[in-house]
């Protein structure tokens, strides 16, 4: 999978509660729930995101609340990726259980700026910054996270294996 | 080579004998919580994948805690979709409005977390049953389901910091300066992905109380978990609750530690994070003086019984300033009761500051003590991220429920020892 988009540049310990405030979190519709993705640290993200954009930020990206409504609604926003230095575990997990893809890369999140064109090629994880001319390698997944990634989600990969009933 | 102690619970309810750093396990579980903001969402991921059932009906919990007594209509449906699955299924331990609490200190009171048992809960807070000897790790909505669903997780076995306590706390110092402190020097994502493993004559010096503050904010240092030997005090606790067989795990003399940090505690200070990270702490005495317009004192950090009795003991026979909106919330109904016995409320309504059912509320910017633009609240919460209490260009400045009582009496941040 390869997705090609521009990206927003954000800082270190991007929380939770900037990127869906808790006062929305009695919204149960993912798409109504997303017009208020990242209102708190950028008030103008949700009018210019388009499908495919990125999201780059240095590190512990999606610090505090376990709230998976926060990589639900960068998901709903249309957003390809988001790569940081490094995630909050709870974040992390919850991304790769709900098929939000993300990318951990140390290198890529202090080089890109904002605005860059930037190219991922999921297979590889090579990013290509096309806006500077320039490559990041980004750590690969282990085969287990890789299998919970390929099925579409955690659920759907306990269903294949027949877990619970 | 050796296993720490959550190396070791983890081990065990992964059916192997050893476990390394970095590997990754699924788990059998013991406990499965979630509450009124994660429960929805969990229900709905587990009926959108074609679940029938749980796993067992007796090791789920959930709480509705947030936004309850419900703020508005949307909250109430999401409660009602919780009560309703609860239903279906006959989850036992379903917590609504007269039995419920603020879930990281009502799971420990009724007795479902127990030392060495392994628990996870869609709340970033489950860190907090680490005081018992326990593991237990916050997860996401969809971790909830698949937990409903099979009783396990998957995870990757984290290494550890050990923290090495000596002393004992100074007059005013409790859990949470202990804590703060701790936040302040590693950082946010000082402990990410690992275990803050507590121990030392320090840590069984200190109460049960203050052991579950200072577990309940690992997560603060983006901790996967954090706990503590089981002791005496431990065993003392669960005594009554806790019916069913315990295990009782200790790290490995040989276990191994990305870091020994050594703390004595006797040299603490009341300590103040200010915003907007749980990092940016420093001692009382440095930002003691700065005008408050809220208190709030509660929440699954601070709402247990001793911190309403600390709170009590600074306020009584006092009044709270009137520019200082005073919000007290015991975390549960077992909290409250206790309160009205030992006459707490009392000391609280006639100090002026006002007692509220158990709810977190306030903490996440919930209800019950919103700020409006430019206010700024002291709060014995866990987190003082930007809008995390209202308005964005609020502040919140987390403290122990004594500088929080001492400073709503003088309407600045104050030193509980100078009150």
């Amino acid at each position: 999978m390869i997705v090609k988009g521009k990206t927003f540049k954000y800082g270190d310990n991007v929380d939770t509660d900037v990127i869906i405030p808790a006062r929305y979190l009695n919204i149960a519709e993912p798409e109504e729930l997303a017009k208020h993705c990242m209102e708190d640290i950028d008030t103008d993200f949700v009018q210019k995101v388009n499908l495919g954009d990125i999201i780059v930020a240095n590190k512990n990206f999606g610090c505090g609340s376990s709230r998976e409504h926060a990589p639900l609604v960068i998901k709903v926003c249309g957003v390809g990726c988001v790569i940081a230095s490094s995630f909050a575990r709870i974040f992390y997990r919850n991304a790769i259980n709900i098929g939000m893809p993300i990318l951990e890369c140390d290198e890529a999140a202090k080089k890109i700026e904002a605005d860059d064109e930037v190219q991922i090629d999921f297979e590889t994880g090579v990013i290509t910054n096309v806006t500077k001319n320039e490559t990041y390698q980004a750590l690969p997944f282990p085969a287990f996270i890789q299998g919970i990634i390929s099925s579409g989600g955690l659920l759907k990969s306990l269903k294949e294996r027949g877990a619970g009933c | 080579m050796g296993m720490t102690m959550t190396q070791k619970i983890l081990a065990a309810h992964a059916g192997l004998k050893t476990v390394v750093p970095g590997q990754l396990i699924e788990a059998n579980i013991d406990l499965a919580l979630a509450n009124d903001i994660t429960g929805p969402v969990a229900i709905r991921e587990l009926e959108k994948a074609g679940f029938t059932k749980v796993w067992d009906n007796t090791k789920i919990a959930l709480v509705m805690d947030h936004f309850t007594p419900n703020k508005d209509i949307k909250s109430a449906e999401q409660c009602l979709e919780c009560r309703q699955f609860s239903a279906k299924h006959n989850i036992v331990n379903f917590f609504d409005v007269g039995q419920m609490g603020i879930e990281h200190a009502l799971l420990p009171e009724k007795g479902l977390t127990a030392p060495g048992e392994l628990i996870i809960g869609a709340d970033s807070h489950t860190c907090t049953y680490g005081a018992l000897g326990a593991f237990s790790t916050g997860v996401g909505s969809t971790d909830m389901a698949a937990g409903m669903a099979t009783g396990k997780a998957w995870f990757r076995v984290p290494s550890a910091i050990k923290f090495n306590l000596t002393g004992t706390l100074p007059e005013y110092v409790s859990g949470k300066d202990v804590i703060l402190y701790i936040i302040g020097k590693i950082g946010v994502d000082g402990a990410l992905y690992k275990s803050m493993e507590f121990c030392g004559e320090g840590a069984n010096a200190l109460t049960m109380d203050d052991r579950f503050t200072i577990c309940n904010m690992a997560i603060e240092a983006g901790a996967k978990n954090g706990i503590f030997p089981v002791d005496e005090k431990t065993m003392g606790y669960i005594t009554g609750r806790v019916t069913r067989p315990v295990t009782v795990y200790e790290a490995d003399e040989d276990a191994v530690y990305d870091e020994v940090i050594n703390i004595d505690l006797s040299a603490l200070r009341p300590t103040i994070a200010c915003p907007h990270l749980p990092e940016n702490t420093k001692p009382i005495d440095e930002v003691k003086g700065l005008e408050i317009q809220q208190s709030v004192i509660g929440s699954c950090t601070n709402g247990r019984i001793d911190d309403m009795r600390i709170a009590a003991a600074i306020l009584k026979g006092k009044k709270v300033c009137k520019t200082v909106r005073t919000i007290i919330i015991p975390a549960t109904q077992e909290i409250y009761l206790q309160c009205i016995r030992e006459g707490l409320l009392e000391i609280f309504v006639e100090a002026g500051a006002i007692v509220s059912t158990p709810t977190c509320g306030p903490c996440l910017g919930g209800h019950m003590g919103i700020l409006a633009q430019g206010e700024r609240a002291i709060s014995t919460t866990n987190r003082n991220f930007v809008g995390r209490m209202g308005h964005i260009t609020s502040e919140i400045y987390l403290a122990s429920p004594a500088v929080a009582a001492a400073s709503a009496i003088t309407g600045v941040i104050t030193d509980p020892a100078e009150v």
